[in-house]
């Protein structure tokens, strides 16, 4: 039977699912016991699961890192708890040279999570609303998936668990409790590296994913009432690509809006273009398009944020020109 | 001794007559290149015709108040400062003094009835994207057949759409390459007078003076008339009412008023910013800039924004040529200058016609809400409300903003209420999110 739950209810199933699936899963990470979590992700897991399997750790990420990485190391399968993505930053050489490495210099798997709340829209201000991915997405070594709905959220922490090597969980904060939707009860597994066509269109393709589903759906239910026809591509996993899906949809439409709430500049949008370029040029009708936050810190004020951020007007504005081109 | 034939102009390309108002010069004057010869008074507007060479004018071929149809010669210019005034035309000259001499927009106008020749293969210049060259590969649609292919993307580009329905179109034998279509007619169809002519003398026995007055209808009066009725039996009329703050755009100009007068050397005035608004608009949604002929939508690439004036001849709807091109200032500018003009009757035919979509502006007679009738050939026209203080709620707080109401009055033939609603949402927006920190 399948059940209504909040992306971040269904983040909670797949983690306590899978802990009663293996008892080598655990988890850590700050206030994430006691507390149940910043966000109350891991509410009631350490009366279930108790304080061994719901580590609450010191403040030091670059230590919750290491000893996720040296816990993987000997077997176990750690699923580590960065209170926000931006705070991985202070974890940066633990993830990049250790985790991301080991594996390739031993030929030890890493069979570790490590789940970065990310991205704004809560006025959360500077330090609180990173969308990281594009601090990862070149190093070798970590995989990254950043799911849209509930379904995908449970699908996905639980494809990260089971994979033999480091995968970092992008959860977005502004879709834990905006997003309410069917999540199956059965154990079903997202794989990582599958893109999924959330909306079949034929005029233009939508390369998002996160925050930037919502925007494109909601945008092209818009456009749709002016005979515009968008597909909307969730990538949900950034790290590998699933080239074959992106790529085959380029082909049908010719037309393509890369989205992401991250910074323009360096983004995993120029990746999507460089691809969609060298792979479908003779396909494209048009110049390929990106839409994301614009260059600066994410702003605390609420007016500032809304400028910075995409929303679905925006979308569907950047669809009706590419629409008209 | 070189004669030179002045033709009535053709000012606009609707335009197949011209009255002739006044001659500034008789047999025998002497006139420079550009002194004014005569007036004319077409549809709507009084314009003086410059001469087109130095010389003695030699005949008058027409009295003033004669109705004459254009490119009919009516005068004859010697350009032989000699010459005698009662000297028979003579007969040859250089070709190009012979030619009939014109201002410039009816030399255009006069080219249009030539038929396109046949293209073949030019080099106009038109980019093709990688997918359109490449359907046209497969379909073996060769460059100049391609070039053939009418484009409705972006600057007339041929997309992916228009090449596919063309090919549909190819299949079915609809088309056959190398025979050129049918070109547009050069001339759009002249409106038919609606009014009965009466006669005063009738009339004045039933509405006798003192109690009544009657009074002719002047030419502006006779095509307002012609045209409001033909539109309103032309379009479906179909009204979207958007309240706009412009608290913004006030603040704006307040703020800039001071130095932009000093700067231009005139006043900032609400216009531009929301010709600004509407051209970015119309940018984002072509079909508004549009018209109807037959089954067919008429997607104009360019923007040509008429603004309703009412001057002291009635109204008048001069045209910002090439809005889409124009910045800010350029609009504000522009704007000015045909406000100036037609304060001063320096209008010419061209500023007046070839309208895309007009602006109207009752606002400034006080009117909140008006339900504007679409000037013909156009698909709909924004009309503009009195701008006033209110207090409006915001985030739960009552806070005193400027606010305006526009119609939007759409033609529902080919504009519904999602396109309409959704250009007017664009105008509203873009007006109330203005930069006000930006340097005007």
């Amino acid at each position: 039977m399948p059940k209504i739950l909040t992306y971040i209810e269904a983040i909670s199933e797949g983690l306590r699912e899978e802990m009663r699936r293996d008892p080598s899963v655990f988890l850590l990470g700050e206030d994430i016991g006691a507390y149940g979590g910043a966000f109350k992700v891991t509410k009631g897991f350490i009366e279930e699961f108790g304080e061994k399997r719901v580590i609450d750790t010191v403040l030091a990420e670059a230590a919750i890192v290491g000893a996720a990485m040296g816990a993987a190391i000997v077997g176990m399968r750690p699923v580590a708890e960065m209170q926000f993505a931006d705070f991985a930053a202070n974890a940066f050489n633990q993830i990049v040279n250790n985790v991301a490495k080991f594996h390739y210099r031993t030929g030890v798997p890493v069979p570790m999570v490590l789940r970065l709340p990310s991205g704004g829209g809560v006025h959360g201000g500077p330090f609180h609303s990173v969308n990281p991915e594009s601090w990862f997405l070149n190093v070798p070594g970590l995989k990254i998936v950043a799911p849209s709905t509930p379904a995908d959220a449970k699908g996905l922490i639980k494809a990260a668990i089971r994979d033999p090597n480091p995968v970092l969980f992008l959860e977005h904060k502004y879709l834990y409790r905006h997003v309410k939707a069917e999540v199956p009860d059965a154990d079903v597994i997202v794989p990582i590296g599958s893109a999924d066509v959330k909306r079949p269109g034929t005029d233009i393709t939508v390369l998002t994913y996160h925050t930037g589903v919502v925007w494109a759906l909601e945008a092209a239910e818009t456009l749709a009432r002016e005979r515009i026809d968008v597909e909307v591509i969730d990538l949900r996993s950034l790290a590998p690509l699933d080239t074959e899906t992106i790529l085959a949809s380029v082909k049908k439409t010719g037309k393509v809006l890369i989205l992401h709430e991250a910074t323009l500049t360096g983004g995993i949008g120029g990746e999507l273009a460089a691809l969609v370029a060298e792979h479908a040029f003779e396909h494209l009708d048009a110049p390929v398009r990106r839409m994301a936050s614009i260059d600066t810190p994410v702003p605390y004020a609420p007016p500032l944020e809304e400028f910075f951020l995409p929303n679905t007007e925006k979308v569907a504005s950047a669809l009706r020109s590419l629409a008209a081109y | 001794m070189a004669n030179v034939d002045v033709v009535m102009p053709q000012l606009g390309e609707s335009l197949t007559e011209g009255t002739i108002i006044k001659w500034h010069k008789k047999p025998g004057d002497k006139i420079r290149k550009d002194e004014t010869l005569l007036e004319i008074s077409t549809d709507k507007v009084d314009s003086e015709i410059p001469s087109p060479v130095s010389g003695v004018v030699t005949k008058l071929l027409f009295e003033e108040q004669k109705t004459v149809a254009v490119r009919t010669v009516i005068a004859v210019i010697d350009t032989d400062e000699s010459a005698k005034v009662s000297a028979p035309a003579a007969a040859a000259a250089t070709p190009s003094k012979a030619a009939p001499v014109a201002p410039a927009p009816a030399k255009q106008a006069s080219a249009a009835p030539v038929p396109p020749a046949p293209t073949t293969a030019p080099a106009s210049g038109r980019f093709y994207s990688p997918l359109v060259l490449n359907i046209a590969r497969e379909e073996g649609i060769g460059m100049a057949e391609l070039e053939q292919v009418p484009g409705t993307g972006e600057g007339g580009r041929v997309s992916k759409k228009d090449l596919i329905s063309y090919v549909a179109a190819r299949k079915q034998g609809g088309i056959h390459f190398g025979v050129p279509a049918a070109p547009p007619s050069p001339q759009a169809p002249r409106i038919e007078s609606n009014l009965k002519h009466v006669d005063t003398g009738d009339l004045a026995k039933k509405y006798p003076a003192p109690q009544y007055d009657i009074l002719q209808m002047s030419n502006v009066l006779i095509k307002m008339s012609e045209h409001m009725v033909k539109s309103v039996h032309t379009s479906p009329h179909v009204q979207a009412i958007h309240e706009v703050d412009m608290t913004r755009v006030d603040a704006a100009r307040r703020k800039n008023a001071e130095s932009f007068e000093k700067r231009e050397g005139f006043k900032l005035t609400y216009t531009p910013f929301i010709c600004d608004a509407v051209v970015k608009a119309l940018k984002l949604f072509p079909l508004v800039n549009a018209s109807v002929e037959g089954d067919k939508i008429i997607v104009k690439k360019f923007i040509n924004l008429g603004i309703a004036v009412a001057s002291e001849n009635g109204l008048i709807v001069p045209v910002i040529k090439n809005a889409e091109e124009k910045n800010f200032i350029g609009l504000a500018r522009a704007v000015n200058d045909l406000a100036t003009r037609t304060r001063t009757k320096k209008l010419a035919i061209a500023d007046i016609e070839g309208g895309t979509f007009t602006l109207t502006n009752y606002g400034v007679f006080g009117t909140m809400i008006g339900m504007p009738i679409i000037n013909q050939p156009q698909v709909a026209i924004l009309g503009t409300g009195a701008i006033e203080k209110r207090p409006v709620v915001i985030n739960d707080a009552i806070a005193i903003r400027s606010i305006a109401y526009f119609t939007l009055s759409f033609d529902h033939r080919i504009v519904d209420g999602a396109l309409g609603g959704s250009f007017l949402e664009t105008i509203v927006k873009l007006l109330e999110n203005f930069d006000d920190k930006q340097a005007i």
